[in-house]
């Protein structure tokens, strides 16, 4: 597709080189690669006029790039990106609110709460410990089963999580325990399991593939990684916390001042249907139209019902104070702040 | 020899500051078609800033400079018509002697431009190298090379700043009388910037002895050594003997106990100093001389073509003076007490 | 004989062709340089102290941010990883480019092909390599008495890094000596050493400098290393990186990246003073340097270059490796699984992408790089000369990721005229070529420096347009350091992940951010797949380039050949 010259003046035309098609819709997401082809595909056969470009990277990075490119979208639908950096991409007025086909039937807190919403979900990912059995049969390390076990001295510097600072994973188990164990209580499960940490990661699946790899024997992590890398022959234990899990939803959202309007609600119509949510039951346990999602048998059946009531404006309100919190506790735990 | 375009050249009033510092104080020179012309100061005296302003590789801060009949003050260094031979002779080291030689020469036929590199190799006797890189010439082959460059597009005036400054002595006296009788055969104008007095002696026709930014004296070779238009001139060229004096009521020199008579009455200042070259002092004549003193010879060196004395005049005792003898008048020396003449026509008076 | 009048009068005065091409080109390099460098920057600090405060920006939170314990605290961390990697890695660096330019050891671009592999790769590859060895799974586990994760990751992972960019420069600062120098030095009976103080020390400390400052700015930099090896030691980079990337705290990254640019603008102050001390040390009379042999010398520099190359051959061959296991640590059989690229959306395209982006970057940016750089260093200097000097230090100093940003809010400003460049490869072309102007622009300058400075005044004289001279005399002379260039560009290309990463789009998706999503994706093997498989293409480009400037260097440039007699 692109041509070369000897002549400098084609390759500098060869670089600007761009191929066009009917309908190309620039979509931002923050998917794993694996599943891209398979959903793209599916929504290429429903609509043959409409071409799918994606622009992939993980939840930070595309968030981030959406908000810098504010001024000048260049994105016409985000399709997969955390709920949360929704929310904040609704609060700065990005996103245009459209009511899907098949809105009546998706779960009442998977989607924006506005009518029409803002952004509506796609599936379920929670948190997750990684427990290496290899690793833990060496050094001799008893199996977790809730949060508060993870406190134990046993683990001390075995244990990896995300940095809340750089990850919406680690934010996300961070929010969670404060709601689920409370403000003071919360702050003092932390301090107490930072003593255990052994690093704190910047990206929220690197802690199970650290797991996976044995480098830490335990990583606070999330489903998805958990499962691709068990099928693949990791010596993991998924371990859901009995306390309960904080989880995020995966969802779709349209960006305000697209030129492709039509093709972007076609694409927001198809990320909320059944033949869409067929496709995210291969890779997530909980889906945002109830009773399609299979059960995965790396995970236990009741894994829902272990999901917390989680509130995410509660989350997103208080996310500036609790991660200078966060950071005035533990961030650069390996050296003494000066006096 | 068509010596049809040879030019003659106007410096006017040349000023040229580096920050605070003047390097150029108001300098005029004229040199005419055919001329060579050396710039003789030391080192920071504005020789070379001065050149560098008439190649246009340095921009003046007021006055102008012509070039035949052209104005060039204003002009870019290609419009200026000149070669220019440097110290360094920044040879191309990827291109051979043939291509160095041939590089101003653009815009003519191939066999043209041939035929020229040839002829100019053939000038500077280096027919054979043309093939050779300047990393394999000598020192002395490089600046042949850096000169025919020069010459080959035939310039109407040639610039030489400092060019026997890295070669050893015997090479460089060879080469300055050959690069003189070249540029005599061309008669081409020539500027010639050197530190060096015996260079400039040998080559001038002219010479400018430069200090602080300014002409001190612009005259023929000869005219600079027998009369030095300031001390500083004096000094710098040549050797030469101080008394310092005072007027004597008579108009005659006083120095010391002992009292010079001059070529003419003393008539300006209460005091100042006599200056006299060592050749010019008859040391015991064989006839009558005026200011004829008796001294002590204190050392003799041999120089080969001549010898050089040092002596005090028994009436100023602790003040070494210099004389300069042919060989042949050595037998007239015998023993440390001798005689010596101060002739009036050699002393120049200073103020 | 008719010498004097012989009728070759000149041409036309060329002085207008002349002015266009120094003035006009600089002028043209300035607008470059303002608009790839100097208002993406800007537009970036105006983010930082103009910006709302929710995302970090402002005035107060500038005082809150500078005043803070915590950010003395991580400069202090910053300063102290930088140092220590410029000061391991550069003697280490002059070493080795010691042994290549003024020692006659054997197999020298052997040594000089291996030294360049971390250039080769992006900088996830030795991060990757390292964790294999040393972490707490690694093969080499038992030999360190703690894991990688920390201060002495970060200060290995960003020597490998920063290694072959020193060498670069120490390279071509001792690649041109006076033979003569060397010859007085011995006729006077000086020691080795005392020659090697007067005359190799003397005309390389700038050079020496110049790579100490360099080493410094890209470590202080760098966010890559830090994320991989770091464990929990906090620097700044990583700081922006977390404030952008994890809070989308565009103002905060701002505010760090304002205190990043320091070193590079206090290095500028410094090379400058130090350039008015340094001499020409290749006159047009000079002969070219050729090391005689001398057997302890040359056995004692083997000994370091085979060193330093063992422990690189290590790192990457583990991370070669590490490409072709099956599934790290348990399943340690070997295959190809991990190159299986035409299954990921996109196949092949983003290497496609990758070279096409590294072709043109490498044409382009040496063209402009060298040719300012001559603009810069060998015209009258002027204000605009000092200007174009001091801007091209500023991209060095700039963390990637900030540059990204800053092309963000930059072109795609709603009111820029080039907001259609905004997403295509050429704006990621213009990108890449800014981000490595310094280290390209630095080689280039101290190419040019080393060459006589009366060889412009010497053409002007001949009225040889300046533009023709630059062709036939000044580029050939700096072939080598211009084909330096051609390859540093490619890699570089090849392997940038940071500023890219917020530039591409669907069609101009790059291998290496590909491997940065593998990585991220928990797809470590196929990360190190793709990266193996850039490391081999910059490889190829860099053999093909070598054995290109082999044969032109036999074919054109005899005058490099020692005189016979000499």
């Amino acid at each position: 597709m692109f041509k070369r010259t000897a002549l400098a003046a084609g390759l500098l035309a060869a670089c600007a080189f761009h191929a066009q098609a009917a309908t190309e819709l620039t979509v931002y997401t923050a998917l794993e690669v694996e599943q891209l082809t398979a959903y793209k595909a599916a929504f290429e056969k429903q609509n043959p006029d409409i071409e799918i470009k994606w622009v992939r990277d993980s939840t930070g990075i595309v968030t981030a790039k959406l908000l810098a490119e504010k001024e000048r979208p260049q994105a016409d639908v985000v399709w997969g990106l955390a709920g949360s950096s929704l929310a904040i991409l609704k609060q700065q007025g990005m996103l245009e609110a459209y009511a899907p086909a098949n809105l009546d039937k998706i779960g009442s807190n998977y989607r924006d709460a506005a009518n029409p919403p803002s952004w509506v979900g796609m599936d379920v990912w929670a948190a997750t410990i990684c427990f290496n059995t290899v690793e833990a049969e060496k050094q001799g390390l008893p199996k977790p089963t809730k949060w508060e076990d993870l406190t134990n001295p046993v683990y001390k510097d075995k244990i990896v999580m995300p940095n809340p600072a750089s990850s919406g994973t680690g934010y996300l188990d961070v929010s969670a325990w404060l709601q689920t164990f409370g403000q003071a209580q919360g702050w003092a499960y932390m301090d107490k399991l930072h003593a255990n940490i052994g690093q704190y990661t910047h990206s929220g699946s690197k802690p199970c593939k650290l797991a996976a790899a044995g480098e830490f024997p335990i990583g606070i992590s999330f489903e998805y990684p958990a499962v691709q890398l068990k099928r693949k022959g990791a010596p993991l234990d998924i371990v859901l916390p009995k306390e309960g899990l904080g989880w995020e939803i995966e969802a779709t959202g349209i960006i305000k001042g697209t030129a492709h309007l039509a093709a972007a609600k076609k694409l927001a119509d198809f990320s909320a249907s059944r033949e869409a949510m067929d496709l995210y039951k291969a890779n997530f346990a909980v889906l945002a139209q109830p009773g399609i999602a299979e059960r995965f048998q790396e995970l236990p059946a009741d894994y829902e019902q272990r999901l917390i009531k989680n509130d995410f404006n509660w989350a997103s309100e208080n996310r500036d104070q609790i991660l200078a919190e966060w950071r005035k506790r533990y961030d650069g735990k390996s050296e003494p702040l000066p006096q | 020899m068509a010596l049809s375009h040879s030019v003659n050249m106007q410096v006017r009033n040349i000023h040229k500051g580096f920050g605070a510092f003047k390097a150029l104080d108001g300098v005029s020179l004229d040199i005419a078609a055919g001329e060579l012309v050396c710039l003789l100061g030391p080192s920071g005296c504005g020789k070379t800033t001065l050149l560098r302003c008439i190649a246009g590789l340095e921009r003046q801060d007021s006055g102008s400079i012509v070039i035949g009949a052209r104005d060039v003050s204003e002009l870019p260094p290609q419009a200026r018509d000149y070669g220019i031979l440097f110290q360094s002779y920044a040879l191309f080291p990827n291109l051979t002697v043939e291509q160095n030689i041939g590089y101003g020469l653009h815009g003519d036929g191939r066999a043209t431009i041939k035929a020229r590199v040839a002829e100019m190799l053939e000038l500077v006797g280096l027919l054979g190298s043309e093939k050779k890189y300047p990393g394999q010439l000598s020192g002395g082959q490089q600046q042949r090379v850096a000169l025919a460059r020069a010459l080959a597009p035939a310039p109407s005036l040639l610039l030489l700043d400092e060019p026997m400054s890295a070669l050893d002595a015997r090479v460089r006296e060879h080469l300055c009388g050959e690069l003189r009788e070249l540029q005599k055969r061309l008669g081409i104008t020539t500027l010639m910037v050197t530190h060096n007095q015996d260079e400039a002696m040998l080559m001038a026709d002219r010479i400018a002895v430069i200090n602080h930014g300014r002409v001190e004296q612009y005259a023929s070779p000869q005219e600079i050594y027998r009369s030095p238009a300031s001390p500083f001139v004096a000094e710098f060229v040549g050797q030469g003997n101080w008394l310092p004096f005072e007027r004597s009521t008579d108009g005659h020199a006083q120095v010391g106990d002992i009292s010079l008579r001059l070529p003419t009455l003393l008539s300006g200042d209460a005091r100042g100093r006599l200056f006299c070259r060592p050749e010019s002092v008859v040391v015991n004549p064989s006839v009558h001389e005026d200011n004829l003193f008796s001294a002590q010879m204190r050392e003799m060196t041999f120089l080969g073509n001549r010898c050089r004395l040092r002596f005090e005049l028994d009436a100023l005792p602790g003040h070494s003076l210099l004389a300069e003898l042919a060989p042949e008048a050595m037998p007239r020396l015998n023993g440390a007490d001798i005689w010596v003449a101060l002739p009036p026509r050699s002393l120049q008076v200073f103020a | 004989m008719n010498i004097a009048a012989a009728p070759y009068r000149r041409q036309a005065p060329a002085d207008l062709a002349d002015r266009l091409f120094v003035r006009g080109g600089q002028w043209l390099l300035l607008l470059l340089l303002m608009l790839t460098v100097l208002l993406p920057l800007l537009a970036m600090l105006w983010r930082g102290f103009a910006g709302d405060a929710s995302q970090g920006g402002g005035l107060t939170a500038a005082a809150t941010l500078y005043s803070s314990a915590n950010f003395r605290w991580l400069l202090g961390n910053s300063l102290k990883v930088s140092l220590t990697v410029a000061l391991i890695v550069v003697p280490l660096a002059y070493a080795f480019a010691y042994a290549l330019q003024r020692t006659c050891i054997v197999a020298k671009p052997l040594w000089r092909g291996i030294s360049l592999l971390p250039l080769l790769a992006p900088s996830m590859l030795p991060g990757i390599a390292l964790i294999y060895l040393f972490g707490n799974q690694g093969v080499l586990r038992g030999l360190i008495a703690d894991n990688i994760y920390g201060f002495w990751g970060i200060v290995i992972g960003q020597a490998i890094y920063t290694f072959p960019h020193a060498l670069m420069v120490l390279l071509s600062a001792l690649a041109l000596a006076d033979a003569r120098l060397f010859d007085a030095a011995s006729s006077m009976g000086a020691s080795p050493w005392r020659a090697f103080r007067s005359i190799t020390w003397s005309g390389s400390r700038q050079g020496v400098f110049a790579a100490l400052c360099l080493v410094f700015t890209l470590c202080i930099t760098d966010f890559g290393v830090p994320v991989v090896v770091g464990g929990d030691y906090q620097v700044l980079a990583l700081e922006a990186y977390k404030a952008v990337v994890g809070q989308q705290q565009f103002g905060r990254g701002a505010l760090i990246g304002l205190v990043l640019l320091l070193p590079a603008l206090l290095s500028f102050s410094v090379d400058l003073w130090l350039r008015r001390r340094q001499r020409d040390a290749m006159s047009g009379r000079a002969q070219v340097y050729h090391p005689q042999p001398s057997l302890n010398r040359d056995l004692a520099f083997l000994a370091i270059t085979v060193l330093i190359c063992l422990a690189l051959l290590g790192v990457f061959g583990m991370a070669i490796y590490s490409s072709l296991v099956k599934f790290w640590p348990y399943n340690l059989s070997l295959a190809l699984d991990h190159y299986a690229f035409s299954e990921l959306p996109g196949g092949w395209l983003a290497y496609r992408n990758s070279l096409l982006l590294a072709v043109c970057s490498a044409l382009f940016g040496s063209v402009v790089i060298f040719t300012g750089a001559y603009l810069i260093e060998k015209t009258r200097q002027t204000v605009l000369t000092q200007a174009l000097r001091l801007l091209s230090f500023v991209p060095m100093a700039v963390p990637g990721l900030v540059f990204g940003l800053g092309y963000v809010f930059f072109f795609n400003q709603p009111h820029n005229p080039l907001n259609g460049l905004y997403g295509t490869l050429t704006l990621l072309v213009l990108c890449t070529i800014a981000h490595f102007f310094t280290t390209a622009q630095m080689t280039a300058a101290a190419a040019l420096r080393q060459l006589d400075g009366e060889f412009e005044a010497a053409a002007l004289s001949l009225k040889v347009p300046l533009v023709r001279h630059f062709l036939r005399v000044t580029v050939p002379i700096c072939l080598p350091a211009l084909l330096d260039i051609i390859r540093y560009l490619f890699v570089s290309a090849m392997t940038t992940v940071s500023a890219a990463i917020f530039l591409y789009s669907p069609d101009s998706v790059l291998a290496a951010v590909a491997v940065l999503n593998m990585d991220d994706a928990g797809n470590v093997g196929g990360a190190a797949a793709m990266s193996t498989l850039i490391l081999l293409t910059s490889a190829g480009v860099s053999l093909l380039l070598a054995g290109l400037s082999h044969g032109l260097l036999r074919r054109s440039q005899a005058w490099r050949q020692p005189a016979p007699g000499h």
